[in-house]
């Protein structure tokens, strides 16, 4: 790059050794680009992050020397670490906290004292209100508060599979107490049957993802077997940041063994020497329970063949989209890419991936252990399984259930000590309210998109009587302005045109054909975005206007 | 006489219908390749003959039977038995509202194609009434060869395509922020003088809204003096170094106004460095 001009602040000395101890000391003189260093702008965020939980922020300093160890230009250093709202570029202290604002935290009377940040979902949402603190030093500090949710609602309850291990309270951070638990036996299992076999197993469970998308499991890693470019990738996507949704945060906090078994599981059907968990940023216990169960399982011989890394988002929802999250690892902004061609094909780094949710994987393991054919035969014939359902507001036991497919939203409620509901969204922010002429509503995939609505990641956010809905419609359109990504027209300017309408509803000050103009928003977003972001953004608005007659005259 | 070797093997055909036309392109094409080999134009506003597509404006969106959303024409790849409607109502209603949208927080002024399209597709911009939010800030005057005028972008992505991977190598800028704060950004939006801009122009020459904009054609628009209509073109070779490039003298009142290159020459794929581009002035020089 004979024209790059470098920005010529220096880091200071904590953010220079904060920087090195992701990138490895700089062996180029002067702060030059070392020649082994030019293929690492994966790195890129990583080094971005580090400086920050160092120092609070990230300086000129530290935006300058992370991309002249990475041979990044600045501007488009400046273009990534802008793109990430956890990344700060002006100076602040070291002690912040983001306070929750999104839909149970609301319904929770949620507020963001002087001095905090208001927050787009944190997951934490059987624990509403929340917050998440950051303290940025030498040993810095990251925190979910409170610190706790309640216990399993379900504990005790014999016909759970996913949640297992968590009702019996197995500890999360031994791998003793895992193997104990009959953990690693999938893996095993699934290395004599080999990766064929494994694929045939998990085509014929029917399984499909849970992250929201509801592809066939078997599908895609079929897919990703038979490719001949090399190397295949493995990506589990934990970048969970659906408002409302919290399982995949359960999963890997209290059972992250697992998660490395089902990954090493998905390698060997895939042909994947090397896998990446894309966690959010505000999940920091699960970061440290999944790089310990990773640790602990590569130590024990478990992983033999198969790499994994732990990497960390900086807040953006949209780095869930799985072509979003690639781009977020390589190293760039979050944009997500067209599709055609899919990841199967062209994924992270340009090779061929597998990405699956974390929920998804957890099931591979009773698919390899109990049979594909078994596993089929628990749920609905279309919706196999069980499913793992977030709920929060208005319910006396707020927290996540294990139900199997086919069970109604009404029994869930029950289970849930639901008040009376004058509407349930499901599916999050990018899912759709559903009213309470739905509560017969059975729990499959089928079901609701019969009914119109989505189980997207398995969100359910009940609103009692008092619920204030147009409040939470207006913080659904704040969230995907907010989120996103900026690249397509209709989105990055839809989701704004979406508020600015919804704004003037809810204040009385309609303008002549409101109503018109927002299904056409609707239809445009859904039409012609680039992403499922756009394509979703106007769903729940939508659904409210639909099926709740939200602001009929 | 030996018979002929082939060198390499023909390229594949591929046969696709577009509003009830067969046609036949090769493959890799796409299908704005197979809507132009019919003579149906279709509207682009960040598609670049150069450059590679990032299909973020949504004007060209086509209808593909089997497809759950409508798709980008400039970077969807025929195929085979595709069944493309590029005039429906839904493609209709897509392209209008996108207009919609841009008209609404863009100032399209000085954009001649998005004008005309907002004029076929029918588009009301002003429909979103007097308070929506608009992309308006003060121009960027930092340096004597051009002006950014970021009221006016469309966040096409063509000026960070040309600037970086697709011509200059010099990522002077890109993207930065996100969502409707998105924006064209030199590192920590310093101005261009302090940034690694080499004022080659070739963001200017890609631009399609004349957010970019050489200081010469915008001073003559502030005094009023700029006169498209009565321009003239002048081929000619680039005098400065031994590369050959062809230039295009845009000259208005026996003046060079904007120097140019043809997007189909071999060497400048249209694009230039800052002394064919800028340094047309000697030209001008009549004191002597």
């Amino acid at each position: 790059m004979p024209d790059l001009r470098l920005l010529e602040a220096e880091p200071s000395a904590a953010e220079r050794i904060a920087i090195d101890a992701v990138l490895g000391p700089g062996n180029g003189a002067n702060g030059r680009v070392a020649r082994d260093d030019r293929t690492k702008r994966h790195l890129l965020l990583p080094a971005l992050r580090a400086a920050q939980l160092r120092v609070g922020w990230v300086s000129e300093g530290a935006l300058g020397y992370a991309s002249r160890r990475l041979a990044v230009p600045p501007a488009e250093a400046y273009g990534v670490a802008s793109f990430y709202a956890l990344l700060a570029l002006d100076e602040r202290p070291a002690d912040i906290t983001h306070y929750c604002t999104d839909l149970s935290c609301m319904l929770k009377g949620a507020t963001v004292p002087p001095g905090g940040h208001a927050s787009p979902c944190l997951g934490l949402c059987e624990r509403a209100p929340a917050s998440y603190r950051t303290i940025a030093g030498e040993q810095p500090v990251e925190e979910q508060i409170p610190a706790a949710g309640p216990p399993l609602p379900q504990a005790g309850d014999s016909g759970l599979r996913l949640l297992r291990r968590i009702a019996a309270g197995v500890d999360p951070e031994s791998i003793d107490a895992y193997i104990q638990a009959g953990g690693f036996e999938s893996l095993r299992r699934a290395q004599e049957l080999g990766p064929d076999a494994v694929l045939e197993q998990v085509v014929e469970s029917r399984l499909l993802g849970r992250g929201g998308a509801a592809f066939p499991t078997g599908v895609k890693w079929e897919a990703v077997a038979k490719q001949a470019a090399q190397p295949h990738y493995l990506v589990c996507n934990a970048d969970e940041s659906e408002p409302g949704t919290f399982k995949d945060r359960v999963l890997m906090e209290q059972d992250p063994f697992a998660l490395v078994e089902s990954m090493a599981i998905a390698a060997l059907a895939t042909g994947s020497s090397k896998g990446f968990v894309y966690v959010r940023a505000e999940y920091p216990l699960a970061h440290r329970r999944v790089q310990n169960a990773i640790d602990l399982a590569a130590s024990r011989g478990f992983l033999q063949g198969f790499e994994i890394e732990l990497r960390i988002g900086a807040g953006a929802y949209v780095c869930g989209e799985e072509t979003a999250l690639f781009q977020s690892i390589e190293g760039y902004r979050g944009e997500p890419r067209n599709k055609p061609p899919f990841p199967v094909e062209v994924g992270l780094f340009g090779k061929p991936t597998a990405v699956n949710n974390v929920e998804t994987l957890f099931n591979v393991l009773d698919v390899v252990s109990d049979g594909g054919e078994a596993f089929a035969g628990i749920g609905t014939e279309s919706s196999t399984g069980t499913r793992l359902f977030c709920v929060s507001g208005c319910v006396g036991r707020p927290g996540l259930y294990e139900l199997p497919f086919g069970a109604t939203l009404r029994s869930l409620l029950d289970l849930a000590g639901s008040a009376p509901p004058k509407a349930v969204l499901l599916g999050g922010a990018a899912g759709a309210f559903v009213g309470p002429d739905l509560l017969d509503l059975p729990l499959t995939y089928e079901d609701t998109r019969a009914a119109g609505v989505t189980l997207g990641s398995g969100v359910v956010i009940v609103y009692d009587k008092d619920a204030d809905l147009v409040g939470a419609l207006l913080r659904i359109a704040e969230f995907f302005r907010d989120e996103s990504c900026g690249q397509c027209v209709p989105c990055r300017v839809g989701t704004v045109r979406q508020e600015e309408a919804l704004k003037r509803l809810a204040a009385g000050r309609a303008q002549a054909g409101e109503l018109q103009t927002l299904a056409e928003l609707a239809q445009v977003m859904r039409d012609a975005s680039i992403c499922g972001l756009g394509q979703t953004a106007a769903n729940a608005v939508a659904s409210a206007i639909a099926n709740l007659g939200v602001f009929a005259a | 006489m030996t018979q002929a070797t082939l060198l390499a093997a023909p390229k594949r055909m591929v046969e696709l219908t577009v509003d009830g036309q067969t046609v036949r392109v090769l493959d890799g094409s796409t299908i704005l390749d197979a809507c132009r080999q019919l003579g149906n134009e279709q509207p682009t506003l960040c598609y670049g003959d150069t450059l590679t597509p990032v299909n973020v404006c949504r004007v060209c969106v086509v209808e593909l039977e089997g497809s759950r959303t409508l798709v980008p024409s400039c970077s969807r790849k025929a195929e085979e038995g595709m069944v493309v409607h590029t005039d429906s109502e839904r493609v209709r209603l897509s392209r209008r509202l996108v207009l919609e949208l841009l008209g609404s927080s863009v100032d399209l002024s000085t954009a001649p194609a998005a004008l005309e399209y907002i004029e076929q597709y029918d588009a009301d911009p002003s429909r979103f009434g007097p308070d929506a939010a608009t992309v308006a800030q003060p121009v960027k005057i930092d340096n004597d060869l051009y002006v950014r005028d970021y009221s006016k972008c469309i966040l096409c992505y063509k000026c960070v395509s040309a600037c970086g991977e697709d011509h200059q190598n010099t990522f002077a800028i890109a993207v930065a922020g996100r969502g409707f704060d998105a924006h064209i950004s030199t590192e920590l939006d310093v101005e261009l003088p302090e940034s690694a801009c080499v004022y080659c122009g070739n963001c200017i020459a890609v631009c399609p809204t004349g957010a970019l904009m050489s200081k010469a054609e915008y001073d003559k628009r502030v005094a009023g003096t700029w006169d498209p209509a009565g321009e003239t073109v002048v081929s000619t070779v680039c005098p400065y170094c031994g590369v050959g490039c062809n230039l295009e003298l845009h000259v208005q009142e026996n003046e060079i106004v904007t120097v140019t290159s043809p997007h189909d020459h071999d060497v400048t794929e249209g694009n230039l460095c800052i002394k064919g581009r800028f340094g047309y002035r000697f030209v001008q020089n009549r004191s002597a």
